[in-house]
Formats: C-alpha cells, structure tokens, sequence
C-alpha cells in the first residue's frame, strides 16, 4: 500500500515538472493549450499528494510497522488521535505535509482563480510547480517517508510523550498552511516580475491569498504559544527560541504584506516595496524551515540533525530567494511609482507600520542568526535570548500601537492629524484612566503595567470609535445605526475586529506578566496556603493509569473565602514505552485569570508544588483568535471576489450594438 | 525639451536606486554563507573559555576505597596530561572508556574527576571496566567541574607541562579524535 | 541604578517565564535578595537545555548554577561579579543577554541602525513620491502599441489593458 503512495510521489514530481516548465513557456508565447496545462497539473498534482498523504495516514493508524516512518514514531499503544498527528509529528511525515498544503493552495489558486488571465495564473502555477519540484525531490532523495523495514518490526518506537497532545497535533497543520501558504504571495509576485507589470488588480487578486496564510500563521503561533504554555510546565508563553522566532518572523512580514498589499490596491503605489514582501515573507518560512531542520541553531549536549538535509534546504533556499531577489533587483527599477500621497494620510500611517514592522522582523532575525554570523567570522559563542528582545523588539513595537488607532481613522491622500487625535479624545481618555486606575490599585511599581493597559485600551477603545463613527452610533437612531453596520464592506468590520484583538492580546500579555502570583513551596497533604485570595489546599496524590502511561496525580482543592471555587489536578506521568517523565500542570481558566498548578517531586513527606495566579491570560491567545477571525471576516469580503470582465460579457454588449 | 529633461531625471533617479535594489539580494547572500558554514559545525558544542588559562584551584577528596591521594591541582604539571570527567551513571563514559584507558597506555596521566557519583557506584564501574587513572578526585557535588566550565559528561582537557588548559573535549572520545587532535597535541607538548 | 531599574521593569512587562525550575530548598529566606536572585537567573542560560534561562529548568547543572547564585548573593557579591565569574568558566554564552563588547556592538545597535535605515527610506520615497507623480511614463512604447492593436482585435484574454496611461 505504501509502495503506492511513493509511487505517486514521484508521479507529483513529474506532474510538477510538467507544471513548472510547460505553462512558463506558453504564457510567453500566449499558447492556450500549453497555459491550460497549468491549473491540470495542479490539481493533478494535489490529487496525487492527497492520495500519497492518505497511504501513509493508513499506515499509522494501521499500525504497519513495516513502514520505517511509523516504525520511528509511533506504537501499538498510542491513542488513535495521536497516531493521526503522529505522522506529521516527524521529520518526514511532516514534509509530505507541507508539500501537500503547497499542492493545496496551488490547486486553489486553479480552482478559485478562474477569472484571473490566464498568463498570470500559468505564471503562478509554474512557480508554485517549482517549489514543488524541489520539495518533492528533497523527500524522495533523503527525507522518503514511504520506506520499507526489512524484517518489519514488531511494534515502534513510540512518539515523544511531549508531542501527544491535541494542541499540538493541530500545531503544525495550522502553522504549515500559513508558512506554505504564503508560497503563493511568493508566486504571484514572481509572475508580476516576470510580466514586468504590477496594477491595483494585482493587489485585489493577492489579498485572500495572503490574507488566508495569515489567518492559519496567526492561529498557528498561538496555538503553538498556548500549548507551550499549558503543557511545557512553567507558565510561560514566548522564549524568543529561535523556533519560535522562525515562525514570528513570516508572521510579522506578512502582516506587513497585508497591510502593503491594502495601499497598493487602493491607491496603486508602494509596488515594488509590496512585491518585496511577498518574496521575502516565504523567504522567511523557508527559512524557519530550514532552521529547524537544519541544527544549525542547537544548544542541546546531544546529536545534530543530518547536515546532508541541511545542505538541500540550504541549496532550495538559495535557488528560491536568491532567484528571486535577483529578478527583483532586475525587474523592480523599471516598476512605476505611484500617485501622491501626503505624509500624514493613511498612506503615510500604513508607510509607518510597514516600517516598523519591517524593522521589528529585522531585528528578530538578527537576533536570531547574529550569534550565528559572529561564530562565522571567528567570534566568541553567545547566546542572544529575551533580556535582549525585550529591549530591542518591544520600544520598537510601542509606536506602531500607538499608531493603529490613528492610522484607522485617517483619511486617503491627506489626512487631518489633529482632527484624527480629537476624535480620538475618547479613547485617550480611557487610556489616562487605565493607567491613573492601574497606578492607584498597584502603586508606583506598576507603573509599567499601567502602560501597557492604556496602550491596550487606547487601541481597543480607540478602535471601537472609528467603529462607532462609521455607524454613527448614538448620533443616529439605533436601527440606523445597525443598518449602516450591516451595509459596511466587510473589511471595515474585520479592520475593527483584528485591531481589538491585538489590543486584547497586550492586555493579556501586560496582565499576565505584571500581576503574576508565585507560591514555590513545599507541601504536606490537607496542608492549605493563600494565593492572591483564594486558598488551596492540598489533598494529596494518587496512582492512576493512563492508556500508555502511569502517573501520580495530585489534588488541590480551591475556596475562595471558603466558598468551593474548583478542584486541580496536576499529574507527573511516566511513559512506559519512551521511558520519558513529563508533568501534566493543572489549570483552571476562566475570562478573568488561570489557577496554574503544577505538582513536583516528592519532598520528604510532602511533595514540592508550584501554585500560579495568572490574571487574564487566556486574553493572549483569545486576543489573537479576535485577531484571526477579523482576518476571516475580511476574507468573506465580495469585493474581492470580482475578477477581470469575462468574454461573454463583450459579445452580449457588441450583439446589442447591432 | 522640458519632457525629456524630466525623462532623465527620472532615469537617473532609477540609476541611482538601482544599487538599493540589489541589497536584499546581497544581504541574502551573507545570510546564505553564513548558513552554510553553520551547517559544517556542530551547534551544541560550547568550547571552553579556559583554553590558554591556567587549570583552576581545586581539591578533591579521593574516592573511598581507591585510594588515599585524591586529586588537586598540585598534580598537574611537569608534563602533558590528562583530565577526564565521567561518572558511572553516564552511558557514553563508559563507550569511551578503551579509549580512556588507551591514552594512559601511551604514557600520558590520565586523571579522573568522578561526577555527583556515588563512591560504591564509581568502584563497581572501575572494578568492571579498569581503572587506567593515575589519580581521581570525587566531585559529588559538581562544584569543582564547575570551575572547570563542565556542563555534562564526559569531557577531557589535555592539559600541559605549564598546568595550562590546551585543549578541551566536549562529550565522548572517538578514535579519531585521538589519532587527529590528542596524541599529536600530547606528544608536541612533550618534546617543549 | 536608573538603567538597572528600567531593565528589570521592562522585564516585567514582557517577561513570561517565572523560575519553573526553581525548588522551595532554594528559595532564600531574605525576599529581596530572592527577588535579585531570580532577575538574575532569568539572564543565565541552562547550559545543557534548548534555550531555558536556569530558573526555568530543571535540569540539575541548572540546580548547581541556582545555588551558586544564591551563595555569592548572600556572601554579598554584585550582579556583576557573579556574572563575570560564570563567564570566566563558561564563556559569554551563558549570558542570555550578550554583553556590550565590540563583537556584539552589530547586535545591540543593529535594530536602531535598521529603524534608521528605513526612516530614510521612507522619507525620501515621500518626498520622490511628491514630486514622482508628475514624471510617470504616460507613452507606449512600439511594442506594447502593436500588442494593444492586437489585443483589440481578440478576447480580452491575456495581458490587462496598461492603467497607468489615459484611457483613449
């Protein structure tokens, strides 16, 4: 059965071939058939991954451990659900996922972009088959998931006890379709090179595309930070590891991109800086790919990863964005420049974000790769972690807050600076009272805190009043006002909705860290302690099992002025099979904090536990859920639907002429 | 005349910019070298900041039913030596521990620091395995590696006549590290 | 001492980690020595983990690198002086945050060089972009003049009628 889907791995690779040459060559001669050729193989070739993705899914969960891939990672034991996210849970289960994203977003591009013309879309199509080509010959020639062990083994290997678990099963798809996803910004900036020509319908065209690897990347990372937090055992949610940097990076790029993208098509400039980002925000996901696979960026006193990979990312990595950044410098200079627009316009403020953001992504990537660079050059071995972003990443990034009120409400081609911030008095009035509250529960030490709240309610409050002006909340009467709500274009909403989670997510962030509570300490059972009221008391351990594990749990029992509030439970679980020890904490949420307990080693007669109090927390990633589902609402837009006019439409209007 | 005047300056305008849009390429570039050389180390290697200083001050009690000495910085220097940190407990110790035993058979000291083990544990280990070392110290509570820059085992610093630390071995001995870096470097400082 | 305090409270409000690997045994009796303590461990890197600071690990080098602290804090030694005695053995990589030495001036003036960098850009794109309008190629060269002819000849199918001249 695998032998199948190997099969029709190599069949991709041939349709890809086919893909990435043939249409490329037609769309310069303007041959239909040869352009045609294109959105086929497309699909062909998704239908082909689908296929190959679904024998080796069959081979995990049918516990083939013929196949070397579930050999490694998986065992008889292991739940079904993790058997599933087991396979891209690995090196090569995971690449045959992200090449079938890349076939899936190319066949959509086939699928949804009937409309586009048709040199543009085989543009597209050829470059997103040469991704594919390279991807595809990476698999097949040093990271085959599709291989044979000769005798099969009896059972596996069994999957990192870390990686079982829902949050981050659902990880890395979600991540992928972001990552991969901005494959076809890439493309279609490519295609806009080689045709030598970039207009307002270019953007149009981009923006779903973009805005759709977005919406995953965003939900992608935190889940990825929700589930560190939860699972890793100590309460925090960003370690600036150059993991996580390796995400953030395309992240903070492609909400550059989005933003870029929104001028371009209104106002048609900012073109050549817009292609740039394109290209450079899957430069960035292909390089986080390589990153992580390559174990160029270790610390561990352990094995490194197979340079041989490392060497063929590396060679992908210099052929995609070398490639392209090279056309650019070539093709870019003979773009045209765009209309005029005043400094202080919407332009002007969306010119500032894109700056800033760009400068906030160079600055993770220097942190990055700088130790990197300096070990090149014969340097000493340092290590660049958060005290070193704190200072760096956040100042850069509490402008371009300040900014995101202001830059909503300002006007296209010149806006009225001192008009905007009247009309903003409301929201920084919020904003003073936050801070004047913050300060008068928390004292002079809070005063940093207290920033970080107006700043969140400056940019909730600020947003909900360009909202509010937009429907001329409680100037008109309410069912006007709810009208004109529901005659807005979808984006103005989705504006509204994404700046309020991001406003929300600072909220979670400055409450989180500032107004944490630690109890370290080390108790007897039915021994009781306070914590930022509540009182908890500890109620002992006991042994359970679990499918493919045994465990002691630990019981707390929480009141709150001695009325029953929850019951916790942490667990330290020992995996038989891995022979790994992890530690399950237990965590009460709720909208306004997470009761965090995390049960320790056995002490003497007690047991070590670490009790936390973490207000508003789930706002981090609830913020960025708001965040995300603003990008979802943008994305059901009809406005960007419309495409170029059909024939039909011209031969209807000529047979009326006559 | 006015329209071509503008033509070439917009063209210069373009010319002068031309250099700006070749930067990402050629930050890319630097980027790609310095990847590449990245590939051709090993990342979690951290290399000792003691190469060319002085061994630290130190003194260790000997292992209980071993020997009386134990082990301190008086014993080392004179002549090139070795200094190899292992524990009983640790897997890849006892992989390289022929190859231990193989420098000390070339004439060279091989002194031991014996991790956080337990006295019982590291006699049981040498009773088994051999015990090719000339003095060993036990460390129990790790402090002394410490001031070694040890952050796991095994490690092995050669160690020359001067009592300066030359060269420093993070994680297991391979034979060629041996027949490439240590035996030439140990029999260099003996003929200084 | 203002940088100190700035440093620890911009900690504060970023920071998100908050000394998981820490045990109750260690935790010093005096709280303000505690709280510098665990400000310093957040800077020092666990040697032998992915990226955790030691107070966040628990890993047992990163229990002896604890205590070390801890002693030297009670015996009365400065932020400083422990740190360069970590550094004397381990090397500046344990520093999570890399000191201000000619080889890291790149990475600490780097991201303002970058902001600086941009804002020029951006400025002069601006001010390009003022005077830019007016010199915009309004003429179609040879070749796209025959394309266009062409072009309205058949199906609107390929390439997109040029936005950038007057419509006709």
């Amino acid at each position: 059965m695998i032998e199948y889907g190997h099969f029709a791995i190599a069949l991709a690779l041939v349709t890809a071939l086919v893909q990435s040459t043939i249409p490329l060559w037609g769309a310069a001669r303007r041959d239909r058939a040869m352009m045609a050729l294109a959105p086929q193989a497309a699909v062909a070739q998704f239908l082909l991954l689908t296929f190959a993705f679904a024998t080796l899914i069959h081979a995990h969960l049918t516990d083939d451990f013929s196949v070397r891939n579930v050999f490694e990672n998986s065992h008889s034991t292991k739940p079904l659900i993790y058997k599933f996210a087991g396979v891209w849970g690995n090196h090569e289960g995971s690449l045959v996922l992200w090449v079938w994203i890349l076939a899936l977003f190319g066949a959509g591009v086939a699928v949804f972009g009937r409309d586009l013309p048709a040199t543009f879309t085989a543009r597209v199509l050829a470059i997103q088959g040469l991704i594919a080509v390279g991807f595809l010959s990476f698999m097949l020639l040093t990271s085959n998931a599709f291989e044979r062990l000769d005798p099969p083994a009896v059972d596996g290997r069994g999957l990192n006890p870390i990686l079982q678990d829902p949050g981050l099963a659902m990880h890395p798809p979600m991540l992928y379709l972001g990552y991969v996803g901005f494959s076809t910004a890439y493309s279609f900036a490519m295609a806009a090179l080689i045709e030598g020509r970039v207009d307002p319908s270019w953007a149009r065209w981009l923006r779903p595309w973009v805005l759709a690897a977005w919406i995953a990347l965003t939900l992608g990372i935190a889940l990825g930070s929700w589930w560190a937090y939860y699972e890793l055992g100590w309460g925090g949610w960003w370690f600036w590891d150059p993991v996580e940097n390796a995400s953030f990076m395309p992240w903070l790029a492609g909400t550059a991109l989005l933003h870029s993208a929104i001028v371009l098509e209104k106002r048609n400039t900012l073109k050549n800086w817009t292609i740039l980002l394109a290209i450079l925000t899957f430069a960035l996901s292909l390089l986080g790919t390589f990153l992580v696979r390559s174990g160029v960026l270790t610390s561990v006193h352990a094995f490194a990863s197979d340079p041989a990979r490392g060497i063929y990312i590396l060679a992908l990595l210099v052929i995609a964005v070398g490639g392209s950044l090279l056309l650019y410098a070539w093709r870019a200079p003979q773009m045209q420049s765009g209309p005029v627009f005043a400094p202080i316009s919407r332009e002007g403020a969306l010119v500032f974000n894109n700056l800033l953001l760009a400068v906030a992504c160079g600055t993770v990537f220097l942190g990055t790769l700088y130790p990197l660079g300096l070990e090149a050059v014969g340097g000493p071995k340092i290590s660049v972690g958060p005290p070193y972003f704190d200072r760096t990443f956040v100042p850069l990034m509490i402008p371009l807050l300040i900014a995101v009120p202001v830059g909503a409400m300002l006007a296209w081609k010149r806006g009225d600076l001192p008009g905007v911030l009247a009309r903003l008095k409301f929201a920084l009035a919020a904003a003073a009272a936050t801070l004047a509250l913050t300060l008068a529960l928390g004292g002079a030490r809070a005063l940093l805190a207290g920033f970080g709240f107006a700043l969140a309610s400056w940019i909730v409050v600020g947003s909900l009043v360009e909202y509010a002006e937009r429907i001329a909340f409680l100037r008109v009467p309410l069912a006007r006002s709810w009208q004109r709500l529901r005659g807005l274009p979808r984006a103005a909403t989705a504006m509204t909705l994404a700046h309020v989670g991001l406003g929300l997510m600072i909220l979670g962030m400055t409450a989180s860290s500032a107004g944490r509570v630690e109890r370290i300490l080390v108790m007897r059972p039915g021994e009781t302690v306070a914590l930022a009221g509540y009182e908890v008391r500890f109620d002992g351990v006991s042994q359970v099992r679990g499918p493919n594990y045994v465990a002691e749990r630990g019981s707390f029992s929480v009141t709150r002025e001695g009325n029953p509030v929850t019951v916790i439970h942490s667990e330290r679980r020992f995996y038989t099979v891995e022979r790994r020890t992890t530690t399950e904490a237990g965590i009460a949420t709720n909208l306004l904090r997470d009761l965090y307990f995390v049960l320790g080693e056995r002490s003497g007669d007690g047991w070590t536990v670490r009790l936390y109090y973490n207000p508003l927390v789930l706002w981090i990633w609830g913020g960025a859920v708001v965040m995300a589902l603003g990008g979802l609402v943008s994305l059901t837009d009809r406005r960007l639907r419309v495409g170029v006019p059909r024939p039909t439409v011209r031969s209807v209007a000529l047979e009326g002429a006559d | 005349m006015a329209a071509e005047r503008e033509e070439l300056q917009s063209h210069e305008q373009r010319r002068g910019a031309v250099w700006l849009y070749l930067l990402p390429v050629a930050i890319f570039a630097v980027v790609a070298l310095a990847l590449a050389w990245g590939l051709s180390r090993d990342a979690s290697v951290l290399p000792s900041a003691l190469l060319d200083k002085p061994v630290p001050e130190f003194e260790l009690p000997p292992i209980p039913g071993r020997d009386n000495h134990g082990f301190s910085r008086q014993d080392l220097g004179g002549r090139p030596m070795l200094v190899n940190v292992w524990a009983s407990w640790c897997v890849p110790c006892r992989a390289e521990h022929p190859l231990v035993t193989r420098l000390a058979r070339e004439g060279f000291p091989v002194h031991g620091i014996n991790y956080k083990d337990r006295p019982e544990d590291a006699r049981a280990w040498l009773a088994e395995l051999g015990d090719p070392y000339t003095y060993i110290g036990s460390d129990r509570d790790g402090r002394v590696a410490i001031e070694w820059g040890v952050y796991g085992v095994p490690e092995t610093f050669v160690v020359d006549a001067r009592g300066v630390i030359v060269f420093k071995q993070v994680g297991q001995l391979t034979p060629r590290v041996i027949e490439e870096k240590i035996l030439p470097l140990l029999r260099e400082l003996e003929r200084r | 001492m203002r940088m100190a305090l700035l440093s620890f409270l911009l900690i504060l409000l970023v920071a998100a980690s908050a000394g998981a690997g820490v045990r109750p045994e260690e935790i010093l009796d005096d709280p303000a020595l505690e709280a510098r303590a665990r400000a310093l461990g957040q800077q020092l890197r666990c040697l032998v983990c992915q990226n955790q600071s030691i107070d966040d690990s628990d890993a047992p080098l990163a229990a002896d690198l604890r205590r070390i602290v801890r002693e030297q804090l009670v015996a009365g030694k400065s932020e400083e002086e422990i740190k360069a005695y970590l550094v004397a053995r381990y090397g500046d990589f344990i520093l999570l945050k890399p000191p201000v030495k000619p080889a890291t001036w790149g990475l600490w003036i780097g991201p303002f060089l970058l902001l600086g960098l941009g804002g020029v850009l951006a400025f002069v794109y601006l001010r390009r972009s003022r005077r830019g309008a007016t010199t915009e190629d309004s003429e179609l060269s040879e070749e796209e003049r025959s394309r266009l002819a062409a072009l309205l000849g058949e199906d609107a199918e390929g390439a997109r009628m040029p936005t950038s001249s007057s419509s006709p």
